[in-house]
């Protein structure tokens, strides 16, 4: 069954939910890492890090909760839960680079069986820049990709990135809609395979080797 | 002493080729008053500083859609369309850096420091050319201090001591700069009367020269 684009994001962000334990303070990319919040488990609360300055950011605004000083990392309104504050950006970098952030899900255009991860630059071709992605993977306790499997049927989990590196051997998780992967000292090892997928899919569509050890 | 400036008398503090600190996070926490004076001068060369480089034809970004700017030290220029432009066409100069480092860099400056070490771009394309030091079996590099010509920032509320206080995610980097420049403008939404109170005030009035006035008081 081909699923649509809607329907992989939302099979990768429900995976990517169940990941966090509650009381955890998480920093999610812009885009599909940031829909995990929609399917957070029941009795699982988390206090969610924006890197502009906002801590326990809440939901997107509405016409009574709007107000144009309040964003997240995306420019977009959003409302701040009971307990939540407001932080400058030496404070909200002491945060993620201190140590201080439970899990980061991030997006990658390429990660790699060492846990390298690349996401801001294809040089010549487009070149974002990196924001607060280096800053937040250096210190995060555990860092998740969460993206598409492949890039218009190429393979994005790489024996070895070719693209300039966001960090170096920090991956410890990555999730698409095919399969999650376990990076290990030792290498990639397949943990899960989705409904939508298969072992030979995966392998068909992996360019690195993967050690096969489900749970 | 701090003194209330119109946008347009804020215009005789910049020159040719200086480099200009300009506080805000996309469109959220952004001095636009000035931006709007300026973008009327022939002044241009800029080095600008910033977070990023917001979108094309708003505030910041407009300072690049005009060609004021000649180089851009910022963490990321992906929402605006012309600085990508520009950068692919070799018209002007990025030197990316990672948010965390460019906010320490300027704290640095501020605070008298002679650079920070951080872990953050070890194994990438960031620690070329830089300094690596070991501390306690750990690699950092060296970062160095940013120093600006000026420094342009929003505030939610100042008060007439130039003390600053800030709503909602406006903080950013609009807290620091202040330090970190010789001369700094600061635009206030709402310019009070009375004194903050001393448990009110994120920045000190002392990091301050100029207060333009917003205008959200209608005290014009």
């Amino acid at each position: 069954m081909e699923l649509t684009k809607e329907q992989t994001h939302e099979l990768i962000a429900r995976r990517v939910a169940q990941e966090f334990c509650d009381g955890d303070v998480v920093t999610l990319g812009i885009g599909l890492p940031t829909k995990a919040v929609s399917y957070l488990p029941e009795n699982i609360n988390i206090i969610v890090q924006s890197e502009n300055g906002v801590l326990g950011v809440g939901t997107y605004q509405d016409e009574t909760t709007s107000d144009v000083h309040i964003t997240n990392a995306g420019g977009v309104g959003v409302t701040i839960n009971p307990g939540g504050c407001c932080v400058d950006s030496l404070m909200s970098f002491a945060m993620m680079r201190g140590g201080h952030i439970d899990v980061t899900v991030l997006g990658a255009l390429q990660v790699d069986a060492e846990g390298n991860l690349a996401n801001w630059c294809i040089p010549g071709k487009f070149t974002p820049g990196m924001g607060g992605a280096m800053d937040l993977v250096v210190g995060t306790k555990r860092l998740i990709v969460a993206m598409e499997h492949t890039a218009k049927g190429a393979p994005k989990i790489l024996k070895k990135c070719t693209l300039p590196l966001t960090a170096a051997h920090k991956v410890n998780m990555i999730i698409t809609e095919k399969a999650v992967f376990e990076i290990l000292p030792r290498g990639l090892v397949l943990r899960e395979i989705s409904p939508y997928s298969s072992l030979e899919d995966i392998r068909l569509t992996t360019d690195a080797d993967f050690e096969v050890e489900l749970r | 002493m701090v003194k209330i400036i119109t946008p347009h008398e804020a215009v005789q503090f910049f020159s040719n080729n200086q480099t200009i600190m300009i506080g805000g996070f996309l469109n959220c926490g952004v001095p636009e008053l000035v931006i709007d004076e300026l973008i009327k001068t022939s002044l241009s060369g800029f080095t600008l500083i910033s977070n990023d480089t917001g979108e094309a034809y708003k505030n910041r970004g407009k300072l690049i859609c005009t060609g004021k700017i000649k180089k851009a030290i910022v963490s990321h220029i992906g929402t605006n369309s012309e600085t990508v432009r520009l950068y692919n066409e070799g018209k002007i100069e990025v030197d990316l850096q990672p948010q965390g480092s460019l906010a320490e860099r300027i704290r640095a400056d501020g605070a008298g420091l002679g650079g920070i070490l951080t872990p953050v771009g070890i194994g990438t394309e960031i620690e070329k050319g830089k300094q690596k030091i070991m501390v306690n079996n750990k690699q950092y590099l060296l970062e160095t201090p940013l120093h600006a010509d000026i420094a342009l920032v929003y505030a939610t509320y100042a008060d007439k001591f130039g003390n600053l206080a800030f709503h909602g995610s406006t903080r950013n980097f609009n807290v620091l700069m202040p330090m970190a420049a010789d001369v700094v403008i600061v635009e206030a939404e709402h310019l009070i009367d009375e004194p903050l109170s001393p448990d009110e005030v994120v920045v000190p009035g002392i990091f301050v020269d100029y207060l333009i006035d917003g205008g959200a008081n209608g005290a014009d």
